[in-house]
This record gives C-alpha cells, structure tokens and sequence, in this order.
C-alpha cells in the first residue's frame, strides 16, 4: 500500500476518526460535557466545533444521563450520536439509561430502532488523577447483552475501530486508555479505515505461555513479553479489542497451542472479565492446559489516590511472576 | 445594589367543562359537533378496552394489567392533536388509550400486558416507542428525539408522557431541562393521576403543582382538568401549536384521578378511602361529557346505546385477533440482539432449539 500516513498518538488517531466520520456523514453528532469549545477536558474533540458548528458538536448540560438518554432519541430519528461521558467513573448516573434503554432498544423495538451510538469515554489510572478519575467498569457492561464493548491499545486501532464503532448499527462503548492516549506514536493511514470489531489481534507470537490483555495494559504486557523472552520464555500475547461480543476463536487457539495462560486487567479481579475469559477457556481447552489459568488484576479495593496508584495497578513484575507460577506448575 | 425581583411567573389552569356537564362558554374551543362526537367516541372506545382488559386478567386471559380508567380524556383530548404521519409517541405504560386512538391495533396492546413480546409493537410507520416501564427514563428519549426533529426541520412533534411519580426522578428533571436548552419540538405531557402506587402527590412533592416547574426550565406550562376532555383538547391545542411553530417545549400536566389499581396486582383499598374514590367517580371523564351532549341534544340515549354496542363488537374482534395470534417463535428472543448474531447467541439458540426438538418429540408431536 503506498498510503499515506502520519505519526499519531491515540488520542489524534481518535480526533481523526471523529472528524473524518462527520465529514463523510451528516448524521454523526457529537455531544457530552466540554466538547465543543474547550474540545474536551482531553482534547479528544478538539477543532470540531469550529469545523462542523454547534448543531453537530453540542456542549450540553452536566448530565450524564441527560445525555444518553437523549442519544437515544436522537438515534431513533436517524442520528448516529458520539456521546461522550467525561471520565468512567462518572458514568453511574448514566448506566439506567444504558443498561434500561441502549441495549435494549433494537429488541425492544422487535428490531425496528437499532441504536447506532457510541459512547466514549476515558477510562482506567496511571495519570495520578483525583478520585473518582480512574476506574475500568468493562466487566459491568459486558455483562449487558446488547452492548458491544471495545477498548483500544494503539493510535491505530483507536482510529479504526472508532470508526467502525461509529458505522455499526449497534450500540458500542468505546473505552479510551487516558494513561496511554499521549504515550506513543505510530504510523496511521490519512484516510478512513475500519479495525473490525469482535476480532482479538495475536501482538506477538510465542509457543510457551499466553498473555492476554486489552487497553493501558497492552503495555506492561508487551513488556513482560520482552522481560521473559530475554530468559528463553516464548510468550504469545492477543489484544482482546473487543470485550464483548468477544473473539473466542483466537484465545482459544492460542490457549491450546501455549496450554498456559496469564489474563491482565487493571479492575478488579472478582467477578472481573479475566473470569469470564478464565472461564471459557476452563469449559473449551481443559486437556490443553498445562496449568491453571493465572489472573493479574486491580486488587479488590477502591481504586487507589494517586500516591498509592502504581501498587494498585498490574505491572510487568506483577505478571512475569504469573507466567513463573504457570511454568512451575 | 441590595435585593431585586429577579424572577416572577404565573402558572395557569384551565376548566371548561364541570362535572354536571355544563360548560365556560368563554373559554369553549372552537369545534363542531362531528368533532365532539368523535372525542366522546374516543373515550368511551378506551374504558370498553380497559374493562375487556380487567375481565380477561380475571380469567387468566392476559398478565399483570395497568388500568386507565378516569384518564380517558387526558388521552383523547391531546390524541385529536397529534399527526400520525409526523409525531412521536414516547409512552410510559399506562397510555393504551392515546394508543388505541393513534391507530395502534388493540389486539396489539392486550398482546403486550399478556407477555408476548410482539406487543412491544415500535412501528416506525406510527412512530411510537415501545412501553417504558424504568419511571421517567422515556422523557429523555422524549428531549431527544424533539431535538433531532427540529434540526433535521421535520414538521413532527415529539410527546413524552410520565405520571406524577415519574416527576420524582432526577430525568424528568434532565428531559425538561435539555429541552429548554436546545429548544426540543417536545410536549412533556404529565398525567397527574394522584397516586404513584400508594404515595398521594402530596407526599411526592411539597410543591402545589408539576406545571409551575416549568419556569425552572423556562419552558412554558399549563395544568389543565384532565377529567375535562374539552379542557385537555384546548390546552393541548395551544401546546402543539405553540411546538410546531417552532417556540420550543411545553409542558402539561393534566390532573386527574387512577379510579383503579396501579396494576391488577395492587390493592388501592390498602391506601384510599372510598370516599376519595366516589368524590373523582362523581367526576368521572365520560359522564360529564355525555351530559353535556345529551343536554345539547347532540346525542340521544339511544345513539349511546348503539355506540356501546358497536365498541363492544369492535373490542370482540379484538380479542378475536389476540387469540388467534399463534404463540410467539421462542427462537425470536435471539434475533434481535444484534445486527449479527454472536456465537454465544448461535449456541444458546441452538441449545434451546434442541431442547424444544426433544420436547416435541417425548410429547409425540
């Protein structure tokens, strides 16, 4: 391909696909707390107010459910809204709206209202940020049929699946990792692409141990990956992507091939989505396995203030001592 | 410097027709004989489909039903009104009677309180939302969808309905709020029946009343005797009137009375005394307008009485339909949870499909 691209962190890759998905179509809106002319408290909609006005980027009320609630109206007349709620942890207010009305509709309505929205929407820690500021809630949504939950870990995936979010019918979350939104840049095509939501990415291949991670995580991942590679450990690791519905097929080839598997998220370990994952490989790859599956999660606390934080998050040593109990089993 | 009048506002009310069926000549509206029959028609068409309902719960025929009996003109008289080509409905769960008068089959709406979800009947052809049951949630939807009809310029009105409990929740306060702010083609229109379950609207709010919120908003509001069937058109006439011409929300809030229980699982008797039931049956909606019409010789006793035995038919062959619809299609409760199918949803399909194969088979069909 001889596109052209452009070096940009996650939170670019993120403008970009807005941008570019209300140039191409008039029924993209936008709307959430600062959104328009501050562009977001993280500037994720920075510039759009001033290219596409105030009747598509709309600064509303601080409401979160106002502002789901009224994306569902809007999406019943044929709008396809981005709403976005300021910080996950805010997002309570919201999930009557979410878990009553959102999910349900395109069954409620026997199919004849889908709800084509997304909402984004900052979430997890790692940025010493004050209360309330950093939590991942994924396992309570996707615990919510009708939802499609989608968490990216690079600029490009953020542009692409955005933008599939964005084109779906159905109604995605779309959990942006803060701590990683400026961190890095890659190389992201200028045009418009989709990443196909519901598919898992293989980030690294390896034949001893499985790692699987989603969002901020990707990154002590990939490091745990590198550290264990360096003591002739081969670790395979897969970006979930898409939390639900979930790609079942490439965990479990990967878990039958690796026979051990390490799952990191930074919420909290019960009742977490590393037991749903945990789980399903229990119930479809037992005679693979070759340990039990290991879990690296967020303690079972609230989340830490920001001095206690980076004990409170999975980190690398955390996770090459999980893989070191799968290979001693 | 010191203080100043910086807000003062007035909330309105209005009566037109009392409850020995005599009118305000005044403030009548102006409307024909054809047009007052067929709101008298309205109503009492609604009552036979509530008292049809309440037989067929007693005899097992159809679920948990919510009456609303003595709310029949603050239905038909805002249902006159309303475009079925343009205008929203986004109803609460006790609007069968706005319903019935849009064009919803009634067959549909029993089918709904006897748990079949083909009831859930959201025909974008109508433009009604499927029932609410989370109190008050809807307005919002109501908001939004008042929002995307002004800016995409369509000619329709969006109308959210909730009752007096609903007013309680923190949406009914966000819907009327981001209405005024973006200046929604949406009518909040509350039914104040009196009683949420068995909380009296004195208990639910230390206000005197839901339409003097609206200055809250700065939206524009009116109560209006919701037993008055010419008072709820009137009012409801200035409402959306005033909605599509581009004026932003109104609110209404039509007072009248639940003559029966929340639904048939409640027992009102617990909570009200009969003497409060007979002071609003003594107001009942369809009799203070039948003696307006019988006095003002537009109807005989026999017309009535002919009507009564039509709606009745009517109702017959809806309950006809309703039971000759064929059981719904168990695997349908997989098909529209998404656009496409996942592979959970195929295997949980396949499982129940099997389950229902074997079943048939013990049974030796």
């Amino acid at each position: 391909m001889s596109e052209k691209t452009q070096k940009l962190t996650l939170i670019q890759g993120i403008t970009q696909a807005l941008r570019q998905e209300m140039e191409r179509d008039a029924h993209v809106l936008i709307l959430g707390e600062d959104v328009g002319r501050d562009g977001g408290v993280f500037r994720a909609t920075d510039g759009l107010i001033e290219a596409f006005g105030d009747e598509r980027v709309m600064d509303t009320p601080l409401a979160e459910s106002g502002i789901i609630g009224i994306s569902v109206g809007l999406a019943a007349v044929g709008y396809r809204p981005v709403a976005e709620i300021q910080f996950m942890g805010f997002i309570y207010p919201a999930m009557n709206q979410i878990l009553a009305h959102v999910a349900r509709f395109r069954h409620r309505s026997r199919g004849r209202i889908p709800m084509p929205l997304v909402i984004r929407m900052p979430y997890g820690g790692g940025i010493h940020a004050p209360e309330h500021h950093s939590e991942s809630y994924e396992a309570m949504l996707a615990n919510t049929p009708g939802l499609t939950v989608v968490i990216p870990s690079t600029p490009y995936d953020a542009k692409g699946l955005l933008t599939a979010a964005i084109r779906s019918d159905d109604p995605v979350i779309f959990m942006e990792p803060k701590r990683i939104y400026r961190s890095f840049r890659e190389d992201v095509p200028a045009t418009d692409y989709e990443v196909p939501l519901r598919q898992a990415v293989v980030r690294r291949t390896g034949t001893d141990v499985t790692l699987i991670g989603y969002g901020a995580m990707m990154r002590p991942v990939m490091e745990a990956a590198e550290f264990l590679a360096r003591e002739s450990v081969s670790a395979e690791v897969i970006d979930v992507r898409t939390v639900m519905p979930l790609d079942i097929e490439t965990i479990l080839a990967s878990a039958e091939k690796t026979g051990r598997v390490v799952i990191v998220h930074e919420a909290p370990g019960r009742n977490g989505f590393g037991a749903e994952l945990s789980a399903l490989i229990a119930e479809r790859a037992l005679l693979h396995l070759l340990a039990p599956v290991q879990r690296v999660t967020g303690f079972d606390t609230v989340f830490p203030f920001a001095m206690m934080e980076d004990h409170y998050l999975p980190h690398r040593g955390r996770i090459v001592a999980a893989v070191q109990r799968t290979l001693a089993f | 410097m010191g203080y100043s009048t910086i807000f003062q506002g007035e909330t309105r009310r209005l009566d037109i027709l009392d409850m020995n069926g005599k009118v305000d000549r005044k403030a009548m509206p102006d409307i024909d004989q054809d047009q007052l029959m067929a709101l008298y028609r309205s109503m009492r068409r609604m009552r036979t489909f509530d008292e049809k309902a309440l037989k067929m719960q007693r005899q097992g025929r159809i679920g948990t039903y919510g009456s609303l009996r003595g709310q029949e003109a603050a239905q038909a008289g805002l249902a006159v009104h309303l475009s079925e080509d343009d205008d929203w409905l986004i109803q609460s769960f006790r609007e069968h009677g706005i319903l019935m008068a849009r064009g919803v089959p009634m067959h549909t709406i029993y089918a709904y309180w006897k748990g079949d979800e083909r009831g859930n009947l959201a025909d974008r052809g109508i433009r009604c939302l499927p029932p609410s049951v989370p109190v008050g949630s809807q307005l919002l939807h109501a908001t939004g969808i008042g929002i995307g009809l002004r800016k995409r310029g369509l000619p329709g009105i969006a109308v959210g309905f909730a009752g007096d409990g609903a007013t309680s929740e923190g949406d009914f306060h966000e819907a009327l709020n981001f209405a005024g702010v973006f200046r929604a083609r949406t009518l909040f229109y509350i039914q104040n029946n009196g009683w949420a379950i068995s909380v009296p609207f004195q208990k639910q709010t230390a206000a005197k009343t839901i339409a003097q919120r609206g200055h809250a908003y700065a939206v524009p509001a009116m109560q209006v005797d919701g037993n008055d069937v010419l008072a709820v058109y009137e009012a409801s006439r200035i409402a959306t009137d005033h909605i599509r011409n581009n004026h932003g929300p109104y609110l209404i809030e039509a007072e009248t009375f639940r003559m029966g229980d929340h639904t048939t699982a409640d027992d009102h008797t617990r909570y009200r005394s009969p003497d409060l039931v007979a002071h609003w049956a003594a107001r009942d909606p369809i009799d203070r307008m039948r003696k307006f019409l019988i006095k003002e010789k537009i109807l005989s006793h026999a017309d009535d009485e002919a009507m009564g035995e039509s709606l009745t038919a009517e109702i017959e062959a809806a309950v006809k339909d309703l039971e000759s619809m064929p059981p719904p299609d168990p695997m349908s409760i997989f098909e529209t949870m998404y656009a496409k199918k996942p592979w959970y949803l195929e295997e949980q399909q396949a499982m129940l499909r099997s389950e229902l194969g074997s079943r048939a088979q013990e049974s030796g069909s």
